[in-house]
């Protein structure tokens, strides 16, 4: 099921994950939190930068329990909990977060 | 199995080479999956799995996702001691600095940046597999 944003026609999986990471862009992040009921703000934006380095330097999605450790560490310790990351993507931080971002679904999130 | 849940001791063992086959990243998978569970993890790359953890891949040519860069993620994932054989290594020209630098950052030593790859010996790494409660091979 295709994405359409901007007159633009994006590639995405069955479950709304982008086909090709390389076509990200912020518009899309914006588009996919719409369709959810949600909007994005600085916090949200944080994490999706975040997740977008992580994948960058690993060529992966980090697992929830190392998006919390690393988030404590790069942003502080309020913001590297669960109860934070669930409050700003209650669809969980790993799957909703990832999906805006662009990334494939994380590795193990089923 | 204890009411708290018994710590196992697991080895992942690596033999082929990264790319052409799929064990390579599907065991890259497993690991990381299965790093949620608490076990007490290793690996061992041996063969032509040694090419598994070699620096600058480039997979441009053969239209598959270098995934290399991963392993260097095995720390967080606290997965933190990886070991290479040393005659493996040896048999294909290749030595310690042909590897990725791999690491872990030490949570009860004031999180110091700590080598997870140790380069050990067919007997040393014969004993480490002996030691295991259960041992994957891929």
């Amino acid at each position: 099921m295709p994405l359409e944003v901007n007159g633009k026609s994006y590639e995405t999986d069955e479950e709304g994950y982008l086909a090709n990471i390389n076509e990200w862009e912020p518009a899309l992040a914006d588009a996919m939190a719409q369709a959810d009921g949600a909007e994005l703000g600085d916090n949200h934006w944080e994490v999706i930068n975040f997740l977008r380095e992580y994948y960058e330097e690993y060529q992966i999605a980090p697992a929830v329990r190392v998006l919390t450790k690393a988030i404590g560490k790069k942003l502080g310790k309020d913001k590297g909990n669960s109860k934070y990351l669930y409050e700003l993507f209650p669809y969980g931080p790993a799957k909703q977060a990832c999906k805006y971002a662009g990334l494939p679904k994380p590795t193990g999130c089923v | 199995m204890s009411e708290e849940g018994t710590i196992k001791k697991l080895m992942y063992v690596n033999r082929k080479a990264p790319y052409g086959t799929i064990y390579a990243l599907e065991s890259l998978e497993v690991v990381l999956i299965g790093a949620a569970f608490d076990q007490d993890v290793c690996l061992a790359f041996l063969d032509d799995g040694v090419f598994q953890l070699t620096e600058g891949q480039n997979t441009d040519g053969i239209g598959m996702k270098n995934f290399s860069k991963t392993y260097t993620a095995l720390g967080d994932y606290e997965v933190t001691r990886i070991y290479v054989e040393r005659e493996s290594l040896e048999a294909r020209g290749l030595s310690e600095t042909d590897l990725q630098e791999l690491t872990y950052e030490d949570e009860d030593d004031d999180w110091a940046e700590k080598p997870s790859l140790h380069i050990v010996g067919s007997d040393e790494l014969a004993q480490l597999m002996a030691e295991q409660d259960v041992v994957f091979s891929f």
